[in-house]
């Protein structure tokens, strides 16, 4: 009997006797365990299942749609394999689209982004107000596309709206922005750009204070003017946001919807691959599968431009 | 290139209302500021002007600045072409369950990723991240498909259910809840406080900044929402705001309708432009997440 009341006392320290499990702690701990596992589900298995069924399953339905010759509301599908990939790729529609597309990207991620940069530099000179400023030009960015859009629609009419008022004013006739194509588009670029230009300006004024104020002082010790220290010190320190901003900016704009629908409804030299993807299934062509194979087009572009941010990011990390 | 060049030159660094510093900064940083806020405001106050318009003052060559009285004809005509404050309460319904959910679901989703012990959690995370990718319109037909198939069309759980799962507000609490001091909780823990009490009485309390940010991004968003409720609702009373002003513009596309137009972008645009202007710290900190990093 004493030699087993006595085994306990001459077990090791009590730091490894923790990991000396008996059946009894064993159980215990597993249970815990258990305990805990469960309360984990509980709480993110709505979220995650919700993402399952509304973000991941529509891309594995999209490439099985993309498949099928099939109209909206008919109740039987044609698989044809990838005839419609095949007609996307030989259409001169394609061709316009991915013009569109690509003017619009180009347009507007350029545009804001310049605008952005040049108020952040005067945002960051600590004037009076500045603070306001911020917001308000911020402002536009949570807005209602739809609202936007009817506002500049009013604007940009040729005979009664402001825009043309003013032309009148400096006797130039008003361009029909609604009735060329090539116009419309440069139209909802501009209101684009109007709306996104504050959200690149506010995240270009948060690179540039996070340049250190002692590069700039020593700049300014070694004779650097304005100019020189602009571009041999600023513009360099900002080129990770620059390249955050780029990213999101693209991402963004082959996303835009609300403007683009509300402006130029039959999308008349504005339609992009996002507005073809909405026209095709629900713009009265009722073309599920070819919708389906547009979708897909675009998801792809959007996983090769994260895809390349990726790649940067890790590369930067690497660097420093 | 002496004494004499550097005492001027400090001079007027020491005096900021010296008229040369005054000029400079009036062209260098007032100006273009002015412009700015200008070019940004003056269409949202053109819509507010106009939205008081008369169809005649409208309707003419000759613009004035100001409406000649303030009657409200435009929202009412607005009212009677569309059911304008039907829509107005839709928007407002989704917005508050929409949004309501999404944040509990954030909040309980981060803290079991950041507290609770499970398997592969760096997995899953990265799994709910990857969605910040995929854009709504990628998944549009599909569950378009899903949710007119279960009988969700025109209904306010088919409008708000396929946008409930959160990554951006997950993502969000979950970089700040790494954030909270480890020893409070496991002090708690050893006080016999479960995960329950330990989330409700400790974590909520205290992250209340991040959370009210999350909140706002995800009530802007559901208010703006468009694409998915346009093609989920045909009936006309089941409208939100976005969806309706459609309506309106499509039913009345002559010029006659700017006035009731620009009533409608009221309708919807001030109330987010209200939160906006009172909260703005939280709705731009949480719009520009991730830019600067370090």
């Amino acid at each position: 009997m004493s030699s087993v009341t006595s085994a306990p006392v001459s077990t090791p320290p009590p730091t490894t006797a923790r990991h000396v499990r008996t059946p009894t702690s064993r159980l215990r701990f597993g249970a815990r365990e258990r305990h805990d596992y469960l309360v984990f589900l509980a709480l993110a298995a709505p979220n995650i299942l919700l993402i399952v069924a509304f973000s991941y399953r529509p891309l594995l339905s999209n490439i099985y749609y993309s498949t099928l010759n099939w109209t909206l509301g008919a109740a039987t599908a044609v698989p044809v394999g990838f005839d419609n990939y095949v007609r996307f790729f030989t259409s001169p529609d394609t061709a316009e689209i991915a013009r569109v597309t690509a003017v619009f990207t180009v347009a507007t991620v350029g545009g804001s982004m310049l605008l952005g940069l040049l108020i952040a530099l005067v945002l960051n000179r600590k004037v009076r107000g500045a603070g306001f400023a911020r917001a308000a030009v911020f402002s536009p960015f949570v807005l209602s596309g739809v609202g936007v859009g009817l506002i500049w629609v009013f604007m940009f009419d040729p005979t009664i709206g402001v825009i043309a008022a003013v032309l009148r004013t400096m006797d130039l006739p008003s361009p029909q922005w609604f009735n060329d194509p090539s116009l419309s588009l440069v139209m909802v670029i501009v209101v684009y750009v109007w709306k996104n230009m504050g959200y690149a300006a506010v995240i270009c004024l948060a690179g540039l204070q996070a340049v250190p104020r002692d590069l700039l002082e020593a700049a300014a010790i070694d004779g650097a003017g304005r100019l020189r220290t602009f571009r041999s010190i600023i513009l360099p320190m900002l080129s990770p946001t620059t390249f955050f901003l780029l990213i999101t900016s693209v991402l963004n704009s082959l996303q835009a919807f609300d403007i683009i629908r509300i402006m130029t409804p039959l999308g008349r030299g504005t339609t992009t691959l996002i507005y073809d993807a909405y026209l095709q299934a629900f713009g009265g062509y009722n073309r599920a599968g070819y919708s389906a194979t547009v979708s897909t087009v675009l998801f792809g572009l959007l996983v090769l431009f994260t895809a390349i941010q990726m790649l940067v990011l890790e590369r930067r990390v690497h660097y420093r | 290139m002496t004494m004499s060049a550097t005492g001027p030159e400090q001079d007027t660094r020491t005096h900021p209302l010296a008229p040369r510093n005054l000029v400079a900064a009036a062209v260098g940083s007032f100006i273009p500021l002015v412009l700015a806020v200008a070019v940004v405001a003056l269409p949202l106050v053109w819509m507010l002007l106009s939205s008081f318009k008369t169809p005649g003052e409208v309707l003419t060559r000759d613009l004035s600045v100001l409406p000649h009285s303030l009657a409200p004809d435009n929202y009412l005509q607005a009212a009677r072409e569309v059911p304008f404050v039907r829509l107005f309460v839709n928007s407002a319904i989704v917005t508050v369950i929409g949004a309501g959910i999404k944040v509990l679901l954030a909040i309980f989703t981060a803290y079991a990723l950041v507290f609770v012990r499970f398997p592969a959690k760096k997995l899953i995370f990265a799994a709910i991240l990857v969605t910040l990718m995929v854009p709504p319109q990628v998944s549009l037909l599909p569950n378009y498909m899903l949710v007119s198939g279960l009988g969700g069309a025109d209904t306010y759980w088919g409008i708000i259910l396929p946008g409930l799962g959160t990554g951006f507000g997950t993502f969000l609490l979950r970089q700040h809840f790494m954030t909270l001091p480890i020893s409070i909780l496991e002090a708690a823990e050893i006080d016999g406080a479960g995960h329950w009490r330990r989330l409700t009485r400790i974590v909520i309390p205290i992250s209340g900044p991040s959370i009210v940010t999350v909140a706002l991004v995800s009530i802007v968003f559901e208010w703006n929402d468009y694409l998915w409720p346009l093609v989920i609702v045909t009936d006309p009373s089941m409208m939100t705001l976005p969806v309706g002003l459609t309506l309106l513009a499509n039913t009345e596309s002559d010029a006659l309708a700017y006035g009731v137009m620009m009533a409608g972008s009221v309708a919807v645009i001030v109330p987010v432009l209200i939160v906006f202007a009172s909260l703005q710290r939280y709705v731009i900190a949480g719009l520009t997440q991730g830019a600067v990093k370090d």
